[in-house]
């Protein structure tokens, strides 16, 4: 009885075995719990992919769009709107969207697929607050002088341009996110996929 | 003695082991099918879904059954054009109870809702006979009463294709009248088929989970025998 | 087993050795691991019947965990939903196809609550037949019979969660039962439901007993029952104490550390009942339509009750006991009656340290009269289970009489006939091979 309970090699052995296979087990049986953590069906059925019909967006005129609970943002920037965009390069803390913000085809200098047309995530990439439109230039109510025109976020004061683009000096890291979009037609746009026909 | 206590045990049981009334009828079919599973599919939406939902289901479930989104699209999407919606019915169920004085009930889990006690799997015999088994009856105000749901509120949608039984008073057993399009042998197999749709849709997941149940117990076997062996090992001190 | 019963842990100078010394000094580890397992003597001739200890523990961790995953997916909410289906229902469904993975913890915790049963029973039989709950494990038993109690509560509160139309009858069935109280029934059971049938707050109510209320006090008598037992010892299949019989370092010469021994032991336990669990979880969950019951998966609906109500199986030997009693007495009805004595029929059991009077712990060294009545009562308690999943009938009424008058006479006349049986002599030693 004195070497009751001694370990020596072979119970060694079987003891390891036992504990990687058991472990393995429950490994295993890890992956349903995680995996029900993850969206369910609901989710991503409420996630699809959302189709736009932008015929009757004016230049000037904005509308917003629902996306996986996000509001996405889909601007007719006019010609004014546009030329303020390659004045603000200096300000702005991103002015060439080097920072993976946006799908390769809009990294661009209007960020978007077609120039006029801006397809943009309404978010703050600071705290996540939805940025108010100050869209006229100069003349906005509590904006700083020499304003060019864009949105302003209500809760830290970010500011973002026509693009999208965040000026320097702001709360806010990075520029608006793109979300992932493409044409179906000439004026039906859809926003969560990439590829026509999916 | 012993038999003596076992037969007490089983005495009473036995006593209460009751019939059945309506004769029941076996479902042919099987839920790995897919082909079968397809047809099913189409006639459920074609045919079921005018009236019933299949609300917990989503039409991208039905890519499981070996389609294409086209195809799901194309020939099953009725009452949605996103493939994540949910099965759900056209007409609203408010309209569906005036009409018929109830609204028709889900048929998501029908079949497992038709099991019975000791036979869950009994849902699928029951429904291949009940939907073979209307039959006219002027008394009733769909004109259709059934031998297994007697004065059941919904009419024969498939006499098109059965066309129309009438019972028989004398021997009791329906006979068919008036030829639908399908010959019987093709009716009877286009039920089974919507009677499989209905058992897979109940849990379209449940050939996965038999699969599944497989690997765990192969590889609870390989547990056991380290285990014991791990056990034999240290019990070879007891004295 | 009192923490300064073993020396405190002293460093070998590691790292690890001094963390470890460090939290031995400020928390019992050494003392709680030596004392409940690596020199917790348990008596070394355990059979199969004293596996369901750890068994029980293990169910009760797979409820836990699987139960807080689905807490997190499940709504206790009975108004309908867009489909017209109530939400709760429809939330159990949508844990069944949309939530990746959660059919198979969802019939972890189904399939998970039938086995908590099956292995509590094969845990009280056990104790029946070796005398497990005589002094002086009387308080180890009295908690044992307050977790049965609760867990049938757990599972009463549960059933009604997935909102089906044997969730809903049988709550409103069993809830009627209090109204068989005299005087205060009506309100009592109004209390119970909070509403005038069952609705949702009575839904909501028995989520919030069942999610936190009960497990938290079944997790503390099952502790209570693990310490109560720890303190007097194990029983065993000879119904020897092995403390009265010491060697010189004071370790039961029959005894043998719990771990390793009967850790490697219940481990290959363990394994082997996850194999029964895992075969009915994956291919046959409804477990023939006992573990879940086929007219649960048609939505609650008030104004129609189901042809054939029962409750799920491991109530259904209590319930037979209420439907057998159809006499007033004493100027109430029979209703009240069998109330009492379907909560008698649980409660009995906390006596039975008091009933039985024979000199001797085990069915080894009993007589053939506790033979006898023990497989009669063992019969006698199937016959009503069986009897409780069928519609009533004069038949079954009457051999469910039979039957639950032989259950409690069997408590009730325990005083004199377990003495009067032919008793063997009992060994100092346990028997081992």
């Amino acid at each position: 009885m004195s070497n009751q309970g001694k370990m020596d090699c072979g119970r060694r052995r079987l003891v390891v075995a036992t504990a990687a296979v058991g472990g393995a087990g429950a490994v295993a049986a890890l992956v349903p719990f995680v995996s029900s953590l993850l969206p369910s069906e609901r989710a991503k059925a409420a996630g699809a992919p959302v189709e736009v019909d932008i015929s009757k967006l004016e230049p000037g005129q904005m509308m917003t769009v629902e996306w996986r609970g996000k509001p996405v943002w889909i601007i007719n920037r006019t010609k004014e709107m546009m030329d303020t965009l390659p004045k603000l390069a200096d300000a702005v803390a991103d002015p060439k969207s080097e920072k993976n913000q946006q799908p390769a085809y809009a990294q661009n200098d209007t960020r978007s697929i077609k120039p006029e047309i801006m397809v943009v995530v309404g978010i703050c990439t600071h705290l996540g607050c939805s940025p108010s439109q100050k869209f006229k230039a100069g003349t906005e109510e509590g904006m700083p002088g020499g304003w060019l025109g864009g949105f302003l976020c209500p809760c830290h004061g970010s500011t973002f341009d026509f693009a999208g683009r965040v000026y320097k000096s702001k709360p806010a890291p990075t520029n608006l996110e793109v979300p992932p979009h493409v044409y179906l037609a000439d004026t039906r746009i859809l926003i969560g996929e990439d590829k026509k026909g999916a | 003695m012993t038999k003596f206590l076992i037969a007490l045990l089983f005495a009473p049981i036995m006593a209460f082991a009751s019939g059945s009334t309506a004769h029941i009828d076996k479902w042919p079919g099987s839920v790995s099918d897919k082909a079968a599973l397809q047809n099913g599919a189409k006639l459920f939406v074609n045919y079921c879904m005018n009236c019933h939902g299949a609300s917990y289901m989503r039409y991208k479930n039905l890519l499981d059954l070996g389609l294409t989104e086209q195809q799901v699209k194309e020939n099953l999407m009725f009452t949605s054009d996103k493939i994540g919606e949910l099965m759900r019915v056209a007409a609203r169920s408010d309209e569906q109870k005036l009409w018929f004085g109830a609204t028709p009930p889900d048929l998501t889990i029908i079949a497992r809702a038709r099991g019975e006690a000791g036979n869950a799997g009994a849902g699928a015999d029951w429904l291949y006979t009940y939907l073979r088994s209307f039959y006219r009856d002027a008394n009733r105000p769909t004109g259709w009463n059934n031998t297994v749901f007697e004065n059941v509120g919904m009419p024969h949608i498939l006499y098109g294709l059965q066309g129309q039984q009438v019972m028989n008073h004398e021997t009791h057993k329906l006979e068919l009248a008036v030829p639908g399009s399908m010959a019987p042998a093709e009716f009877d197999k286009s039920v089974s088929d919507l009677v499989g749709f209905m058992v897979w849709m109940g849990e379209p997941q449940q050939e996965y989970r038999r699969t599944l149940g497989w690997f765990v117990l192969a590889f609870l076997a390989v547990l056991f025998v380290v285990a014991y062996a791990l056990k034999k090992e240290y019990w070879k001190d007891i004295h | 087993m009192a923490a300064g019963n073993f020396e405190k842990y002293k460093s070998d100078g590691s790292l690890a050795g001094n963390a470890l010394e460090w939290l031995d000094a400020r928390f019992p580890a050494t003392s709680m691991w030596k004392g409940h397992l690596s020199e917790y003597y348990a008596p070394k001739n355990f059979n199969f019947w004293y596996f369901f200890g750890s068994l029980a523990l293990l169910v009760l961790v797979i409820q836990i965990v699987t139960g807080i995953f689905l807490v997190m997916h499940y709504k206790p909410d009975a108004a309908l939903n867009a489909n017209g289906v109530p939400i709760a229902f429809a939330s159990v469904e949508y844990i069944m196809r949309d939530v990746s993975g959660g059919w198979l913890i969802r019939y972890m915790h189904s399939t998970g609550a039938s086995a908590f049963f099956i292995v509590v029973y094969m845990h009280m039989f056990r104790g029946l037949l070796y005398g497990s709950y005589r002094k002086p494990r009387e308080l180890t038993w009295l908690f044992g019979v307050g977790i049965f109690l609760c867990l049938m509560g757990e599972a009463f509160f549960g059933y009604l969660l997935p909102w089906g139309q044997m969730s809903y009858w049988g709550a409103q069935v069993i809830v009627n039962l209090f109204s068989a109280i005299p005087v205060i029934g009506g309100d009592l059971s109004l209390i119970i439901r909070g509403d005038f049938v069952v609705g949702d707050a009575t839904l909501n109510r028995f989520f919030s007993f069942h999610v936190i209320a009960f497990p938290l006090v079944l997790i503390g008598l099952v502790a209570a029952h693990v310490l109560a037992l720890h303190e007097t010892g194990s029983n065993n299949p000879d119904g020897v104490e092995i403390k009265a019989n010491k060697d010189e370092h004071g370790i039961p010469r029959d005894g043998i550390p719990f771990h390793p021994y009967y850790t490697v032991k219940d481990i290959v336990g363990v394994v082997v009942f996850l194999m029964v669990f895992s075969a009915v979880m994956f291919w046959a969950p409804e477990g023939g339509g006992y573990f879940l019951e086929t007219p649960n998966f048609y939505p609650a609906d008030p104004l129609k009750t189901p042809p054939h109500i029962a409750p799920v199986w491991y109530f259904t030997p209590f319930y037979s006991i209420l439907r057998a009693v159809t006499y007033p007495l004493f100027g109430l009805d029979a209703k009240f009656w069998g109330v009492v004595a379907m909560g008698a029929s649980v409660v009995i059991f906390a006596f039975l340290p008091w009933l039985d009077r024979s000199p001797v712990k085990s069915i080894r060294y009993r007589g053939p009269i506790y033979k006898t009545l023990l497989t009669i009562f063992v019969i006698c308690f199937f016959v009503l289970g069986y009897l409780g999943t069928l519609s009533p009938s004069p038949m079954g009424e009457l051999v469910s009489q039979v039957c639950s008058v032989f259950y409690f006479g069997f408590f009730l006349a325990m005083p004199w006939w377990s003495r009067m049986d032919k008793f063997k002599q009992v060994p100092d030693r346990v028997t081992f091979k």
